[in-house]
C-alpha cells in the first residue's frame, strides 16, 4: 500500500466514528481530495483483495472500518460486541415519515400514521436519530424535526440520497417531494 | 401481518392489537386479509369489522382507533345518502380514506426498508463500537393482586420477630476485680483507680471494680481518697492491711 493509504487506515482505525473526507484532509493537509479518495479506494480494495475480517464502508457521509457481517454471530455470541436494540415498527414508521418529509412537524406525522407520536418522537430524540431543525409557521409555531447523522449510521447509509426513491416503491402515490413545499 | 386476523364465517375476530402500529395498520391488514380492492372498499363491512376488532381495547389506548372508527362510520353514512342525478358531481366519500391508506402503505414500505437496512447494519461493528443507548425508563409494573399479596406475605415471613424486651446477662465480676486490686496493691502502694481498666472498659467492668473497691474499703484493706475535689480517685494500701 501507498503511504497515504496507510495513513488513512491509521486515521480510520483510531476514530470512533465515520470520518468525513474533510477530516481525512486534516490528517494529510497536503494530499488533496483526489489522492485521498484514491487512498481510500486503495485501502478498500486492499481489505477486499486480501480477504480481511474487516472492510471499509462508506457511511454517514464518511468512511469507517467495520467488521464483516459473517462474523456478527460469533462476535455477539462471545459478548465481544453488543447488538444495538431493534427499533419498533412505530419508530421505523415515524423515521420513514421524517426522513422523506423533513423538516416536518408532529401534526403531519400523526396525520400520516394515524396515531399520536409524542412518545415515539421523544424516544427517537433521546437516541439521537432525529433532532429539532426549526419551527414551522402556523399556530404555536410547531417544532420541526429532521434526521441526524446517527440515523444514517444506524442504517448504514452514506447519505439521504440512498433512501429508496418514491417512484421505485411499489405503492406510488403523488411524489412526496412536491408536498414538502406546501 | 398476514394471518394475524382470524376471520370466521360469522366475521368474529381475534385480534392482537399490540401487533398493530395504529388504526391505519389495522385497517390495511383487514383489507389485505380479505383481498379487497383498496379503491373500492366495502365500507359498511370494513367499518363493522374495525369496530369489532377494537372492541376489546381499553379506552385509554384506543383513542386513535376510536377516532378512525368514527371516521369510518361517517363515510358509511355518507355512502348511504342519495347521490345526485348527475354522477359527475358525486365525490366518493371514500376518496380521502383511500388517499390516506395509500400514503400510509407507502410509508410502511419505506419503514420496512429502513428496518431491513438497520438489521444489515447491526451485523457490522466498528472498532470498540459501543452501541448501548441511554436506558429507557422501566415499563410500568404489571401486577396482579394475588402476586402482590403473596409477595407481601413472603416478605412478612422473612422479617425478624419483633422484640419487645430482651434480658441480656451482664454478670458483675466483683471477685475478679477484687483479685486485680490485690495484685496491683502487691506491687504498688498507691494507684489511680483508672489503672484497673482497659482502654475501653464496659459498664459492668467499671461497676465490678467500684463494688470491689467499696467492699475492700469496708474491710479496711484499702483507703480511697482524692487529692482535690473531682480529682482522680486513688487507691492506697491501708496501713493496717496485711502486705501481699
Amino acid at each position: 500500500m501507498q503511504p497515504l493509504a496507510r495513513l488513512v487506515e491509521a486515521a480510520l482505525f483510531a476514530a470512533d466514528r465515520p470520518l468525513k473526507l474533510d477530516e481525512l484532509e486534516q490528517v494529510a493537509p497536503d494530499a488533496g481530495r483526489e489522492s485521498l479518495l484514491a487512498a481510500v479506494q486503495e485501502l478498500r480494495d486492499h481489505y477486499q483483495a486480501d480477504e480481511h475480517g474487516v472492510e471499509l464502508v462508506e457511511l454517514a457521509e464518511g468512511f469507517q472500518i467495520l467488521t464483516r457481517p459473517e462474523y456478527a454471530e460469533a462476535l455477539a455470541q462471545a459478548r465481544i460486541v453488543n447488538r444495538p436494540r431493534k427499533l419498533s415498527v412505530a419508530a421505523l414508521e415515524t423515521l420513514a415519515v421524517i426522513a422523506y418529509r423533513q423538516p416536518v412537524g408532529r401534526a403531519e406525522i400523526e396525520e400520516i400514521r394515524g396515531v399520536a407520536v409524542d412518545g415515539v418522537l421523544r424516544l427517537l430524540l433521546e437516541r439521537g436519530l432525529i433532532e429539532v431543525v426549526g419551527r414551522g409557521e402556523g399556530i404555536g409555531r410547531p417544532l420541526l424535526y429532521g434526521t441526524t447523522p446517527a440515523f444514517l449510521e444506524l442504517l448504514g447509509l452514506s447519505s439521504l440520497d440512498e433512501l429508496p426513491k418514491m417512484e421505485e416503491l411499489s405503492v406510488v402515490l403523488r411524489p412526496l417531494a412536491e408536498e414538502a413545499g406546501e | 401481518m398476514t394471518g394475524l386476523l382470524q376471520i370466521n364465517s360469522d366475521r368474529a375476530f381475534v385480534v392482537e392489537l399490540d401487533e398493530f402500529s395504529g388504526p391505519l395498520d389495522l385497517l390495511l391488514t383487514l383489507i389485505r386479509e380479505q383481498q379487497i380492492d383498496i379503491t373500492d372498499i366495502p365500507i359498511a363491512r370494513i367499518a363493522d369489522q374495525f369496530l369489532a376488532a377494537i372492541h376489546e381495547l381499553g379506552l385509554n389506548q384506543a383513542a386513535d382507533y376510536l377516532e378512525m372508527a368514527a371516521y369510518l362510520l361517517r363515510i358509511k353514512i355518507q355512502m348511504l345518502l342519495p347521490r345526485p342525478i348527475d354522477e359527475e358531481e358525486w365525490v366518493d366519500p371514500r376518496a380521502e380514506l383511500v388517499r390516506r391508506l395509500l400514503e400510509y402503505e407507502q410509508i410502511r414500505e419505506v419503514a420496512d426498508w429502513l428496518g431491513r437496512r438497520a438489521e444489515l447494519r447491526s451485523e457490522r461493528f466498528a472498532r470498540g463500537w459501543v452501541p448501548e443507548l441511554p436506558e429507557l425508563p422501566p415499563p410500568p409494573i404489571m401486577l396482579s393482586l394475588d402476586d402482590l399479596v403473596a409477595t407481601a406475605e413472603r416478605l412478612a415471613e422473612s422479617l425478624p420477630q419483633r422484640v419487645t424486651h430482651r434480658v441480656v446477662p451482664r454478670p458483675l465480676d466483683t471477685e475478679g476485680a477484687t483479685r486485680r486490686i490485690r495484685e496491683i496493691l502487691a506491687v504498688k502502694e498507691e494507684f489511680d483507680w483508672a489503672e484497673l481498666f482497659d482502654e475501653r472498659p464496659s459498664v459492668s467492668d467499671v461497676i465490678s471494680c467500684l463494688i470491689a473497691l467499696l467492699e475492700l474499703a469496708r474491710l479496711e484493706e484499702v483507703e480511697l481518697f482524692q487529692s482535690e475535689p473531682y480529682g482522680m480517685v486513688r487507691v492506697r494500701r491501708a496501713a493496717a492491711s496485711p502486705v501481699g
